[in-house]
């Protein structure tokens, strides 16, 4: 009797995820629940226990490959029990209907630019360069719908004449039209059609998109490629999909940090007794909660069918790490004092660093908090974390010379930016927030 | 209009076909005083004599040649085999005689009989109670073979049977039965032999099925729109044989992907021809590989109740199967 391993789907919308190290060997005896190896996707990596006590039959996934969830990773057996080489165990090949077909697909191969009958016949019709088409098939296919959605967008933008205007008042384009100058410049007179670069696939699909185009390395550039991480992909692909969907607007106050630095030196050690420490980031998070209770259209999605405010304030807080970052998200901030904040925002951070969090912790947010004065940043204007509509940007905090009540007074001050989405929010609505936030930290007690 | 069960519209058709024609008779196990097992006939000698709804012995090799015989000499028998698992002695007579009469005789013989039988598995019913007999008679050139899903199609298509002038196997769908329910008209309405029905119309994928496969691919169709916002083209078949390669080829030149579900065994099934008829005439609308989803490989269907679970198609195995092709 054999068990099989299989990749979990690691939260929603988490669909592959890669083998990053197998923790057992083929032929390697192991407990039920023993860490079997690490599974990294966009947006956590974890270690899988193993399911069944025995031994380590066959692998089939290789660190290091991308395989959808479902599929089978390896079999847990009894020593000296056979599968196949090659494929999965004989009973599973022909017991399996096809409805568990991933699991029959050991490895699925990445995509290698074979095309469907249809889409082969569709790109010769219409001369299309499918490399430049956004396949949301798997393993990022180019499907016939994929192609029937760009020639549409194609048709739209397309500059063409109506079909009102006759003939002979279009511009003509075949050889006769051309001077003999430009024939002689351009020998290869052929007008392929060749694909643009996508341009709003975005909505449709969060799961695959490209950041195309990319232009190719010239020869003769000495460099390294350094491959892209999953981390990294998924960053890249977040960022330019925010910044396609959302209108990025950003307001910047300046806030007086002397309250909050005077309530931190008187509590930081009854603080630290509990266990916590008593981070500005804390007060930060726990002002924001107010001020979107005061303005709840930050804590809200956009949708097609109208603004959805969302019920409790879930504020997620960019940690940075060596090859990324991650953005794991406080629950239920409204619910928290300022310990039971400071508490979470520890506790996250530390095992956002030391990479232990679980895919449910770093879902469900509904603002972001990036606290980018940590490396000296005066000002910044991050991008929003869809389908947030806001995100809060602390900037480094300095003594600065200010001018209260016409005298001159050195007061500790940080730059604060809200970025929101002009789609849900104006800007009075954004001040709004952030003097709700200024006067809730400029007057901590 | 009335709301039937799939077996009463069968025995209304059998009912208004019997007065309509007084040539149309009915014989098979118990179909008289017992009005059948599954009670198809049910108060049919009654009405009718015990010369138009004969029971007859336990032997379905002379159900049929019985049959042939009433219907060269001009009658419109409906024969009825309990179980279509019961049909193989059968055999004999449906291929070698119903089949080629009219081309043997070169026209001059016909053989109009209809043979009505329960077919399929899901209803505890064991390996002599759950067969799926389709794929022997569907590689018969000479048959028609008619699966209804409906009890609309069930009472028009038996009606058509009925009224052909050459042999027509009518597989009923025994789990359907009483499970089954929808509008019939109370009128005298026929549904012609041929042509497949767009269950459900959809624009992602096409799935091909009949029969309680039929039924239960519009629930899983219903659920993968609901939950997935996949958009299922449902193609009830019903008349399997002759195969309608229009709306087949039709459906997936709309859609491009193609799965085909059926209950029986999966090697050499029905399926596969609908498989070979997309590849043929159809290579160029494919979007994707045609998958089936079938029972399995193995001699019956099993008779323990997790087995047989395990061995049928059901609305979530498909819902399954569209959703694992729907994102090729």
């Amino acid at each position: 009797m054999t068990t099989q391993v299989i990749m979990p789907q690691l939260g929603e919308s988490v669909v592959e995820g890669t083998v990053s190290r197998w923790l057992k060997q083929e032929g390697d005896a192991i407990q039920e629940f023993e860490p079997l190896l690490e599974i990294s996707t966009d947006k956590v990596d974890t270690e899988i226990p193993a399911s069944a006590g025995g031994v380590l039959l066959k692998i089939y996934v290789q660190a290091g490959q991308t395989v959808e969830r479902g599929t089978l990773l390896a079999v847990i057996g009894a020593a000296g029990e056979i599968v196949g080489d090659d494929s999965p165990p004989v009973t599973a090949q022909h017991v399996l209907p096809t409805h568990q077909q991933p699991a029959v697909n050991a490895v699925p191969i990445a995509y290698n630019g074979q095309m469907t009958p249809v889409v082969a016949r569709m790109a010769a019709e219409h001369q299309l360069d499918l490399a430049a088409i956004n396949g949301t098939g798997r393993n990022g296919r180019v499907t016939k719908r994929d192609v029937e959605d760009y020639l549409e967008r194609d048709g739209i933008q397309d500059d063409a004449p109506t079909d009102d205007t006759p003939p002979w008042e279009r511009p003509g384009s075949g050889d006769l039209f051309k001077s003999t100058v430009d024939y002689e410049d351009q020998p290869q007179t052929e007008t392929a059609v060749t694909a643009r670069p996508t341009e709003s696939p975005l909505q449709k699909s969060n799961v695959d998109i490209r950041v195309h185009p990319v232009e190719a390395i010239p020869a003769g550039i000495d460099g390294e490629l350094i491959p892209l991480t999953a981390m990294r992909r998924a960053i890249a692909n977040h960022m330019v999909m925010s910044k396609h969907t959302s209108p990025h607007v950003t307001t910047v106050f300046e806030i007086d940090m002397s309250a909050v630095l005077k309530h931190r030196e008187a509590h930081k050690e009854s603080f630290a007794k509990q266990g916590v420490n008593l981070t500005l980031t804390a007060y930060f998070v726990s002002a924001a909660a107010d001020a979107l209770q005061t303005v709840p259209y930050l804590n809200a999605r956009w949708t097609d069918d109208g603004i959805y405010l969302v019920n409790g304030i879930h504020i997620g807080v960019a940690v940075a790490l060596d090859n990324g970052l991650i953005v794991p998200v406080i629950k239920n901030v409204h619910d928290l004092n300022l310990l039971g904040a400071a508490r979470a925002i520890n506790d996250l951070a530390t095992r956002a660093r030391e990479k232990k969090l679980k895919p449910e912790e770093v879902q469900g947010g509904t603002f972001s908090i990036t606290n980018h004065g940590v490396s000296g940043s005066l000002m910044a204007m991050p991008i929003i974390n869809q389908p947030q509509v806001g995100i809060l940007g602390i900037g480094m905090m300095e003594k600065r010379v200010k001018v209260i009540d016409d005298m001159i007074a050195i007061r500790p001050c940080v730059y604060t930016s809200l970025t929101f989405d002009h789609r849900v929010v104006d800007g009075a609505q954004g001040d709004t927030f952030m003097m709700t936030l200024k006067r809730r930290l400029e007057g901590w007690v | 209009m009335t709301v039937m069960t799939l077996i009463d519209a069968i025995r209304a058709a059998m009912d208004e076909e019997m007065a309509r024609d007084p040539r149309v008779f009915i014989t098979g196990e118990d179909v008289g005083v017992r009005g059948g097992v599954f009670r198809a006939t049910q108060g049919l000698q009654a009405k009718y004599g015990a010369a138009r709804v004969i029971d007859s012995p336990l032997a379905e090799l002379s159900i049929v040649a019985i049959g042939i015989g009433a219907a060269l000499a001009e009658l419109r028998p409906i024969c009825e085999i309990q179980f279509a698992d019961f049909i193989h002695p059968a055999f004999n007579q449906i291929v070698n005689e119903a089949a080629k009469m009219y081309y043997r005789s070169n026209g001059q013989w016909r053989v109009p009989l209809t043979i009505r039988a329960p077919y399929g598995g899901g209803i505890a019913g064991g390996l002599y109670h759950s067969q799926s007999v389709e794929a022997f008679f569907a590689h018969v050139p000479g048959l028609k073979i008619v699966i209804p899903s409906t009890p609309h199609d069930a009472k028009g298509l038996l009606k058509s049977a009925v009224r052909d002038p050459n042999p027509v196997l009518f597989f009923e769908p025994k789990k359907g039965y009483r499970a089954i329910k929808g509008d019939v008209s109370d009128d005298d309405y026929t549904v012609p032999i041929g042509p497949a029905r767009i269950a459900r119309e959809g624009r992602d994928l096409s799935v091909f099925a009949y029969g309680m496969m039929a039924h239960y691919t519009v629930i899983a169709a219903e659920k993968v729109a609901r939950e997935n916002g996949i958009d299922a083209e449902v193609v009830d078949l019903r008349t399997l044989l002759p195969i309608d390669k229009e709306s087949i080829l039709k459906s997936v030149k709309k859609t491009g992907k193609a799965l085909i579900v059926y209950e029986d065994s999966r090697t050499m099934g029905y399926g596969a021809e609908v498989a070979a008829i997309l590849a043929d005439d159809g290579f160029e609308t494919l979007d994707a590989p045609i998958r089936r989803l079938t029972g399995y490989d193995i001699p019956a269907v099993p008779f323990n109740h997790d087995m047989q679970e395990f061995f049928m198609p059901n609305p979530d195995k498909i819902a399954d199967a569209i959703r694992e092709l729907a994102g090729y």
